[in-house]
């Protein structure tokens, strides 16, 4: 029986073709994945099946149903929940109230605060989120606040929903949790949409999947006859493999980055680390280890209780973005939409933002060279846009991340501190974004990736290992990923083989 | 997870935070206290039933625009149009029923009409904003600050500048009539306030406007109908307006064809000391209340305090400002 479908639809904004005459169709009580690259239509589609946007053309049925009017919007919550890409957390919001928002029990007429706060803190409770429904919602980490998202979508008792790219921002533990849920869910009979980026997520909980390729549909199949190869294929087409840079092992170089005995209390104690020029050291740990409270003391967004920041040999004042700014550092945050970009400012502006003072003299950015630059970084990072003028509010969500991370290796930083430099980015485009990270090392750039997927820190030549707060182990290239796993999650190295291979 | 090995963990614990923001409300009430006991010092008059009661008298038709403000800026709007509004309701309205001997516009409809129609310009005056600024999307700013100078051009056109003193008795009920003992008109603000808060705090219609002016989309995915929200929003807006505009031109027993001229800067002054954000989302009612509280003592004390009639602006002005430094570095947070 057919739950879901979507056919023929078509969306163009403007010049771009997000969709073209593609569809999807899904089984009453399967998981459907659907992939594609950055810029394929995905989230697009979504839009669409939540009744958000109209289509230029094509339908979509419920049950075999026409869909509500766009108007009906209780129609169509009742039909389908939706964690969406961006967030759509309320910050000013409590976390409680973010969960129920515009379905808030009342009594008499009147919202129940207290009730709302219990049934909150057991929704939470269910999916081993420990997070008071109290806090304010601006006050969430990425990861928290991707958490309520989950839990407020699975909360609707909506036979369909629709997750798009919801483990971009978690880590192991939050997506197994994640996996069990829908695992529950679907045993009792619900649908869903799943996205990802991570190709092993989907055949780790779908049973078929869908591929788009530039805004088009190109195979429905069930996962177990589509093997990892032929599935990167169907999404990329003949898109050419980027080799990455080769580049010298470098530990002579001078020291850029020096963290000495930084702490900061409840986040992180004692750390010290040494990056030097041309070096590509990785930083992995868990959600809780402490290791994004340390990127952003380094960028200056937090502000140490002691210890010290060097950068190429000078001391920014401390919790100055600035300061370190200056002294040669570049930085891709995690939270791109509130630290990242600015959304009305074309991708030309925001790409290169940080190297104004190369566009022209005194202050002035020449327009022609600024679209210079931005041409060369839209083809050098393979950033889906319908050209350097569009506002950046427009690209999809991987496609913005390349944006950012554009900027952040456009200013030839001496440092390089990048937070999950491929969260949301597809298959191909990790290689080629990761590549250019390389590039920028082998130019003498000292970088540093903190990350918690193996895959980032490839390249690197040396491996920290976080573990509350802590650096507990450093993995000279070489190191093995069971061994690296175990320390993260703070098993003792030599015993962890077994706990790390069941990852 | 085969392929790419991601990392797990144990759920982070909640930190201890201390709930500050339960207490946030309540910030002004110190200063409030303060402001009595330095009135007190000042002059004994200060703390008499008599001046009391003047004070919260005079400040009922700026609470009131406190109070449409403080909703519009929680929406995550703007209206600057309110200080025009406050003049040409009443005027309108009473153009309309009175002769023309007092610079009526000579249909001279039954004098009950007053409040109604007065209401009822004030509805239509917000409702036309919102046309400009939801169908049109306009910038709330420039939208409102267009309709200022129009609304009070309108005015002065409509009454050949002349100020209007042939008064209905409605309209000198609402604002001389006392209530229990006291000025009908506070009872009308607080009874306006309490129904405010008690709507914003516990009307899921009250809590989309904090979500629409938290996040616009995040509210609209929520399935709030943001522009219908915001729409009415901006009515009730008009109409408080209007509504202060009767109270004031019954206290006065005129309408002054610069009737609440001026009057915006302390709008927004006392919705920000009380905690308001101009980014929408953030702020209560109480404390845009106790803001307007806050800056009505100040006024009353620097006139007990013999401040000379051609420097209370400027002190007032300056105590403002240093209000609103105060209160940034209170909250801790940028107004923003
Ligand atoms: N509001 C918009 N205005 C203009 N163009 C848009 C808008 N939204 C999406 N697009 C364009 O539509 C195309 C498809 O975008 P969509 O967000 O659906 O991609 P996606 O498959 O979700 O990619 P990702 O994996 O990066 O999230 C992109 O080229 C994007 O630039
Ligand atoms: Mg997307």
């Amino acid at each position: 029986m057919t739950a879901v479908t979507a056919e023929n639809i078509t969306k163009r904004y403007g010049a771009t073709t997000a969709l073209d005459h593609a569809g999807i169709a899904l089984t009453t009580g399967e998981t459907h994945a659907l992939v594609g690259r950055n810029g394929a239509g995905k989230s697009t589609l979504v839009s669409i099946l939540t009744g958000l946007q109209r289509a230029d053309t094509g339908v979509v049925t419920f049950d075999g149903e026409p869909a509500p009017p766009l108007a009906d919007r209780d129609g169509w919550r009742q039909r389908v929940a939706c964690v969406y890409q961006k967030s759509t957390i309320i910050p000013t919001l409590t976390v409680g109230e973010n969960l129920f928002l515009n379905r808030q029990q009342s009594r008499r007429g009147l919202i129940d605060w207290r009730g709302l706060r219990r049934r909150a803190g057991e929704l939470l409770d269910r999916y081993g989120v420990a997070i008071d429904p109290a806090t304010v919602a601006g006050d969430l980490t990425v990861e928290q606040g991707q958490l309520v998202e989950i839990a407020r979508a699975l909360s609707f008792g909506a036979r369909f929903i629709i997750l798009d790219e919801p483990t971009a921002r978690l880590d192991a533990a939050a997506i197994e949790r994640l996996f069990e849920r829908m695992r529950d869910l679907r045993a009792s009979g619900v649908t869903f949409l799943f996205i990802s980026h991570h190709l092993q997520e989907v055949y780790e909980v779908c049973q078929r999947v869908t591929v788009f390729r530039d805004a088009r549909h190109v195979l429905t199949a069930p996962v177990d006859e589509l093997p990892h190869d032929d599935l990167v294929r169907a999404m990329t087409g003949d898109a050419p493999v980027v080799a990455s840079a080769a580049r010298g092992h470098a530990n002579d170089g001078p020291v850029v980055l020096d963290v000495r005995g930084l702490t900061l209390a409840d986040r992180y104690e004692d750390v010290s680390l040494e990056v030097r020029a041309g070096e590509m050291v990785g930083l992995i740990g868990s959600g809780s280890s402490g290791k994004n409270a340390l990127a952003q003391t380094i960028a200056g967004l937090l502000r140490a209780d002691g210890g010290t920041v060097t950068i190429a040999g000078t001391t920014p004042r401390p919790g100055s973005v600035p300061g370190a700014l200056d002294a040669g550092l570049g930085y891709l945050p995690q939270d791109r939409h509130r630290e990242g970009l600015v959304p009305l400012l074309s991708v030309g502006e925001n790409a290169t933002m940080t190297i104004t003072k190369r566009l022209g003299p005194i202050g002035i950015a020449l327009p022609a060279r600024r679209r210079e630059a931005a041409t060369t970084m839209i083809d050098e990072y393979d950033i889906r846009t319908s050209g350097p003028d569009q506002p950046v509010s427009g690209l999809s969500g991987g496609n913005a991340q390349k944006v950012v991370l554009a900027r952040a290796l456009a200013s030839d930083p001496k440092a390089l501190v990048l937070v999950s430099p491929t969260a949301g980015v597809d298959v191909r485009s990790k290689q080629s974004l990761l590549a250019a990270v390389a590039k920028a090392a082998a130019a003498g750039t000292g970088v540093l990736i903190v990350s918690d997927e193996l895959d980032d820190v490839r390249d690197c030549d040396r491996v920290l290992v976080m573990f509350h707060g802590r650096i507990v182990q450093a993995a000279p290239k070489g190191w093995d990923d069971a061994s690296l796993i175990g320390a993260v999650e703070g098993v003792r190295a030599e015993s962890s083989h077994e706990e790390g291979l069941k990852e | 997870m085969t392929g790419t090995p991601t990392v797990a963990t144990a759920p982070a614990k909640p930190r201890p935070r201390l709930r500050l923001a339960r207490f946030r409300d309540l910030a002004l009430v110190p200063a409030i206290v303060v402001l009595l006991v330095v009135g007190a010092i000042i002059d004994p008059v200060f703390l008499s039933k008599a001046n009391l009661v003047n004070v919260l008298q005079q400040q009922t038709e700026l609470s009131l625009l406190v109070l449409a403000e403080a909703i519009i800026l929680i929406a995550g709007k703007f209206d600057l149009s309110l200080e025009s509004t406050i003049g040409l309701a009443p005027a309108l309205a009473l153009g309309l029923v009175i002769p023309s001997a007092s610079h009526g516009l000579g249909t001279e409809w039954p004098t009950a009409l007053a409040i109604p129609l007065c209401l009822l310009t004030g509805a239509v005056i917000g409702a036309f904003n919102g046309l400009l600024i939801l169908r049109f999307r306009l910038s709330a700013f420039i939208v409102t600050l267009g309709m200022l100078i129009v609304l009070r051009g309108l005015q002065i056109g409509l009454t050949g500048g002349q100020n209007l003193f042939d008064i209905p008795p409605s309209v000198l009920y609402l604002g001389n009539a006392t209530w229990l003992g006291l000025p009908a008109s506070i009872w009308i603000c607080a009874i306006l306030f309490a129904a405010g808060i008690l709507a914003l705090s516990f009307l899921r219609a009250g809590r989309a406007v904090y979500a629409i002016g938290g996040n616009v989309d995040a509210a609209r995915a929520a399935g709030i109908r943001t522009d219908r929200v915001v729409w009415i929003v901006l009515i009730i807006g008009g109409l408080l307006a209007a509504l202060a505009g009767l109270l004031m031109t019954g206290r006065l027993g005129s309408v002054a064809a610069a009737q609440g001229q001026g009057m915006i800067f302390t709008v927004f002054a006392a919705a920000v000391i009380g905690g308001v954000s101009l980014d929408g989302g953030k702020g209560t009612l109480f404390g845009a209340l106790c803001g307007v509280l806050v800056l009505g003592l100040i006024n009353n004390i620097l006139t007990l305090g013999g401040v000379s009639a051609q420097w209370i602006q400027a002190i007032y002005g300056a105590i403002i400002l240093a209000a609103l430094i105060l209160a940034r570095l209170t909250s801790g947070k940028a107004q923003d």
